[in-house]
């Protein structure tokens, strides 16, 4: 058992895609970041240095210190507090978790979503491929952050008292609903090539059922491309996310994102205090950049087409 | 080619309908409006009147109908958060998104189809790699970070230029500009380079790609052999063959510019038609949600349908499909 975990350990160390990585350093460092962000905000109630939302460890004498470098800092304050005391570098590590909550959970909507009626689209073809590429077209000529306000603008309109408690769902579902169409479209492309392959023959042949084919057989032929989507769209969902709540339409700000963090700071720029709100911004940059890169790598490392 | 147009109005025309229809939807979940009216000491007898003067009774085609018919004339009831017409909310608003909207893709185009030509050129000077590496970061950077950061660095910090506002604006008509003033055009330098600068970074890469693709073709090789100047051959034959792309993308793009500038209106609090859609948002203000999300779409439609025919024109072979383009 051990030395066939080990093998496989081996095998994995020398295929490709390790390789490439190994010898990336682009893609060494956004890793280690990236995993330096997700392992702090899901671990931010230990991690942080202080409880934001407990309100007895608040205490408004600590109110707008700058970051502990500045005359009038505060060591136990390393990145300054905002105007309620709240530690800065813990909102910050909550935030992310928010942030990266939201991002996660709308791709995961999204793909499922759009792997689901690109395969249909795909392999049932006809009248019901036409009409929801139709639709994908349409929605891909209007920018994601109006389809994202638009939804969200609805079900504000929809559940006018639940909004707040729904809050997330409603940003989740707002988001996922924006991103589907890339996912439709390349998975439609690779059902198409794939379909006409013996193996998807051979299982009709034995009278397996369309769905069981699609979801058995072809699906896992068309998961490469997805994973490579998925990760740069979680950059975009996590700025998207960023943007409403920027707006003052996304999560409520009794669970602050990075973004509402952001807004919540902007307050304070014009009265010199430019901490509350740049430390949230440069985390919220750092993040998507390590994300983006790290997609980029994964889609030259997994299509060595790409590669020039 | 008639047959083309028609099918293309005809899509236009469906999906203009459909957000119609879910603008009309949303007014389904406003609370009755008959109640609202009323007050609370109405008859059932005063009820079924006014149900019956404002249409209410009728089947929903019928009071889609309607909605539709006032939507073309510019009909979207009253703000419920202002208490103004609509109509007259927005078309105060127009001239400032408009402008900014304007200056912004002026912006984009002047900056960015030099810096892309240059980094086209010579891709391995360190000014195109710079270039580059920035526009790389400015995929990273979301719009209203930027904006935030120009405010603290000009605005707080060097006090150079207005944070907010349109500053002073001239009437001419009903038109409103900030062209004219100084505090005008002092106001529209930080907004315009937000809502700018991720077009700016589309235009260039997409300037520097197309230029390196028809730098390596035969005829620019055969222009070399012909022994034409290094200047004629970049510009007269170079240049003039990626502009087709561009100025597709940049027409595409106006639509995206328009909806962005939501958000670059929060941040300046430019009083555009972006911020009152926000504040509508916020505070569930359906006729001015509805009224926002109809004129945005017909401005997508307009721009997708213009784009569509041009093709047709400039290319043939292009007919049924073309490059889909959005922003984030």
């Amino acid at each position: 058992m051990n030395a066939r975990l080990v093998a496989a350990l081996r095998l994995s160390w020398d295929s490709d895609v390790a390789y490439s990585f190994r010898h990336s350093p682009y893609a060494i460092v956004a890793a280690i970041v990236f995993v330096l962000f997700v392992g702090s905000a899901v671990f931010a109630p230990w991690v942080a240095p202080h409880n934001p939302f407990d309100l007895s460890q608040l205490d408004l004498s600590n109110s707008l210190k700058p970051p502990m470098w500045l005359p009038g800092g505060d060591p136990s304050f390393p990145l300054g507090t905002d105007d309620q005391g709240r530690d800065i570098l813990s909102t910050i590590l909550f935030g992310a978790r928010i942030s990266l909550a939201v991002g996660i959970a709308s791709v995961l909507f999204s793909m499922v979503l759009g792997v689901a009626l690109g395969l249909i689209a795909g392999y049932v073809g006809g009248s019901i491929d036409a009409f929801i590429m139709r639709v994908a077209d349409v929605q891909l000529s209007f920018p994601a952050i109006l389809i994202a306000l638009l939804v969200d603008g609805l079900a504000r309109a929809l559940l006018p008292r639940s909004h707040e408690s729904l809050a997330f769902y409603v940003l989740v579902l707002s988001i996922g609903v924006s991103g589907w169409v890339q996912y439709a479209r390349t998975v439609r492309g690779t059902t198409l090539v794939e379909k006409n392959k013996e193996y998807v023959q051979a299982a009709r042949l034995f009278g397996i059922h369309p769905l069981a084919i699609m979801a058995r057989h072809v699906l896992p032929n068309v998961l490469g491309p997805v994973l490579v989507i998925a990760t740069i769209h979680i950059a975009t969902a996590i700025i998207t996310e960023a943007t409403l709540s920027f707006l003052g339409v996304g999560v409520p700000p009794t669970q602050p994102s990075l973004g509402t963090l952001i807004r919540i700071g902007n307050d304070f720029l014009f009265s010199g205090e430019w901490w509350v709100t740049l430390f949230p911004g440069i985390a919220l940059v750092v993040m998507v950049l390590a994300i983006n890169l790290l997609g980029d790598w994964l889609r030259d490392a997994l299509n060595p087409r790409l590669r020039t | 080619m008639t047959a083309f147009i028609l099918r293309r109005v005809l899509q236009a025309i469906v999906v203009m309908l459909v957000v119609a229809l879910v603008a009309f939807s949303l007014f389904q979940y406003v609370g009755d409006p008959v109640q609202l009216m009323l007050g609370q000491f109405a008859t059932p007898e005063d009820r079924v009147r006014l149900t019956h003067e404002l249409g209410l009774d009728q089947p929903f085609y019928v009071q889609f109908f309607h909605f539709v018919v006032n939507a073309i004339h510019g009909q979207f009831g009253v703000s419920l958060r202002i208490g103004k017409p609509v109509s007259v909310l927005l078309a105060q608003r127009i001239p400032a998104t408009l402008e900014l909207s304007i200056c912004a893709a002026l912006l984009a185009l002047a900056v960015g189809i030099p810096a892309g030509v240059y980094a086209g050129l010579r891709p391995n000077s360190w000014l195109a790699r710079t270039l580059l590496s920035l526009s790389l970061l400015g995929v990273s950077l979301p719009t209203f970070l930027i904006g935030i950061l120009l405010i603290l660095v000009f605005a707080v910090i060097l006090g150079w230029l207005p944070a907010f506002g349109r500053g002073e604006v001239v009437h001419l008509g009903w038109w409103s500009t900030g062209l004219l003033s100084k505090t005008g055009l002092m106001s529209l330098i930080l907004p315009t380079i937000t809502l700018g600068l991720f077009q700016l970074t589309l235009i260039m890469r997409l300037v520097r790609s197309e230029m390196l693709e028809v730098l390596r073709t035969d005829y620019i090789k055969f222009a070399r052999a012909r022994g034409l100047r290094d200047r004629a051959i970049n510009f007269g034959h170079a240049l003039k063959n990626t502009l087709v792309p561009v100025i597709t993308i940049t027409g595409l793009q106006l639509g995206s510019i328009i909806a962005f500038s939501i958000i670059t209106e929060q941040v300046f609090q430019w009083p555009g038609m972006g911020l009152l859609f926000i504040q509508a948002v916020s505070y569930v203000d359906i006729p001015v949600m509805a009224a926002y999300l109809c004129l945005i779409a017909l401005v997508f439609v307009t721009i997708n349908l213009i784009v569509d025919l041009l093709y047709y024109v400039v290319d043939p072979r292009l007919r049924a499909d073309r490059p889909g383009g959005s922003g984030h």
